[in-house]
């Protein structure tokens, strides 16, 4: 099966979506994590890979992009609607 | 160690192409360049829009940069021709080049009695130095001699994903070879100064790339007013970026992770190896004119949406962030990053870029030199003339 999301630096706690992903679906890491979407992960954007909590950082490219801005479940989108920029940048 | 094999210039440098470069001084003689360049195709025009009408800051930055575009090390010998009333005089700016020591002529369309005889005469001369430079040969020499320009034009949502960081892997690799990367478009570092500052070789280069990011912050608010956002603010970017730093990231990911040796003005030449910053705007052919003039050999081009622009003396290498851009701009593509998508690694693909760079620098025509893609070059401008 070919692999529906992309993870780009292993400390990263979001992976970008390869494909529509409709909730409920499974998605398979390479390092044998498996969780399911909970909610429609559109091409192109991020899922969470862990559950985060709010303030907490989201990291992408090994670098943090901004924080959670409510408590974020694993297999949620994370967009606009759930991630703040971080203060002082 | 990898090498390539170049043109060793008498100054150090190593060119991948033995061009002659025919440049006008004025873009009032760009006729004259193109009835010279139209009677001997290995003469290259670089064709601009400048040259008069301007003092100060812009005029010492055109001096520079068409100086610096005619010592290129890819350059063999200038044809330079001037006008005679402009600004940058054509004797100045020939001799500045030949302190590279490569053969420069010059001539002057209102010295010579007009378009026609200036065209005749500059034949005469091109086809002289085309002769000179036509005895040199290439030698091998080291990565560390190379001097590679970045640049990201018509970006999508997978070029950050795709081929940036693949082209970030090269750009690791050349600096352990010893070689030297630059990394441009300050308006595409915009949230991400925090994270550059952190990779900075000494407090001095950190100041000096906070100073340039936030510069290049005010002067898009500046020039966008309310539609800055659109650029600067998170949230109305389409394709799932959700902050400025996201997308940012995806831009800078072509830089590598190696630290950052030095901040370079536009068109000035990095006098450190490793990755350099340019304070350059994200304007793809004013970006690409100024890494041209920094002495990069060879530029690596990420595009999501597909960009055909190339550069009149520097192979520019097309690198595409999705099959499906691969697919339908093929002739314009040298390589297709969006097979990370179908589960290549980065890695893979940064070896296939390496592999074809060693090609395009012992030789080969990128897409974009094949295609004729050279345009004109834009040279960036601070204010407006008078």
């Amino acid at each position: 099966m070919e692999p529906k999301v992309l993870v780009i630096d292993e400390k990263d706690n979001v992976a970008v979506a390869l494909e529509d992903i409709p909730a409920g679906s499974e998605i398979s890491l390479p390092d044998g994590r498996r969780f399911d979407a909970v909610s429609h992960i559109p091409y192109s954007h991020k899922v969470a890979l862990v559950a985060l909590s709010a303030g907490d950082t989201v990291v992408k490219y090994g670098e943090g992009i901004g924080c959670a801005a409510d408590d974020i479940e694993v297999g949620e989108l994370v967009h606009t609607h759930n991630l703040k920029p971080t203060e002082g940048t | 160690m990898d090498t390539f094999t170049g043109y060793e210039r008498a100054n150090g440098s190593v060119g991948v192409r033995n061009h002659v470069a025919i440049i006008p001084t004025v873009s009032c003689v760009n006729g004259v360049a193109g009835l010279i360049a139209k009677e001997a195709p290995l003469g290259v025009p670089l064709f601009h829009g400048h040259g008069c009408g301007r003092a100060g800051r812009d005029l010492e930055l055109h001096v520079r940069t068409l100086t610096n575009l005619g010592k290129h090390p890819n350059v063999g010998a200038v044809l330079v021709v001037g006008l005679g009333c402009e600004v940058i005089k054509a004797e100045h700016l020939s001799s500045a080049i030949a302190e590279s020591g490569k053969p420069v002529e010059y001539l002057e369309v209102q010295a010579e009695g007009g378009s026609l005889k200036t065209a005749a005469k500059g034949l005469e001369l091109l086809n002289g130095l085309i002769a000179s430079v036509g005895k040199e040969k290439r030698t091998e020499v080291g990565m560390d001699r190379l001097i590679m320009g970045l640049e990201c034009g018509g970006s999508d949502a997978f070029s950050g994903v795709t081929a940036n960081p693949s082209v970030g892997v090269v750009a690791d690799w050349l600096v352990e070879e010893g070689g030297t990367v630059i990394l441009t478009e300050n308006t595409e570092m915009i949230g991400t100064s925090h994270i550059l500052e952190r990779r900075a070789c000494s407090p001095e280069v950190a100041a000096e790339i906070k100073s340039m990011i936030y510069a290049a912050e005010q002067r898009t608010r500046d020039i966008l007013g309310q539609y800055a956002s659109l650029v600067i603010a998170p949230g109305n970017m389409d394709g799932g970026m959700s902050s400025i730093q996201e997308k940012s990231l995806g831009c800078i990911a072509k830089g590598g992770s190696s630290a950052i040796k030095q901040v370079i003005d536009y068109a000035g030449v990095p006098s450190e190896k490793g990755l350099v910053l340019m304070d350059a705007p994200g304007y793809d052919t004013e970006s690409m004119a100024g890494l041209a003039a920094s002495g990069a050999q060879v530029i690596l081009f990420t595009t999501g949406q597909g960009n055909p622009i190339g550069f009149p003396i520097v192979p520019v290498i097309k690198i595409a962030s999705t099959s499906r851009l691969y697919r339908s701009m093929e002739d314009d593509i040298d390589i297709d990053a969006g097979v990370v998508l179908e589960g290549k690694s980065l890695a893979d693909v940064a070896d296939d870029i390496k592999s074809l760079l060693v090609r395009v620098l012992n030789g080969e025509h990128s897409s974009a030199e094949r295609n004729e893609q050279s345009g004109i070059t834009c040279l960036y401008v601070t204010n407006p003339s008078f």
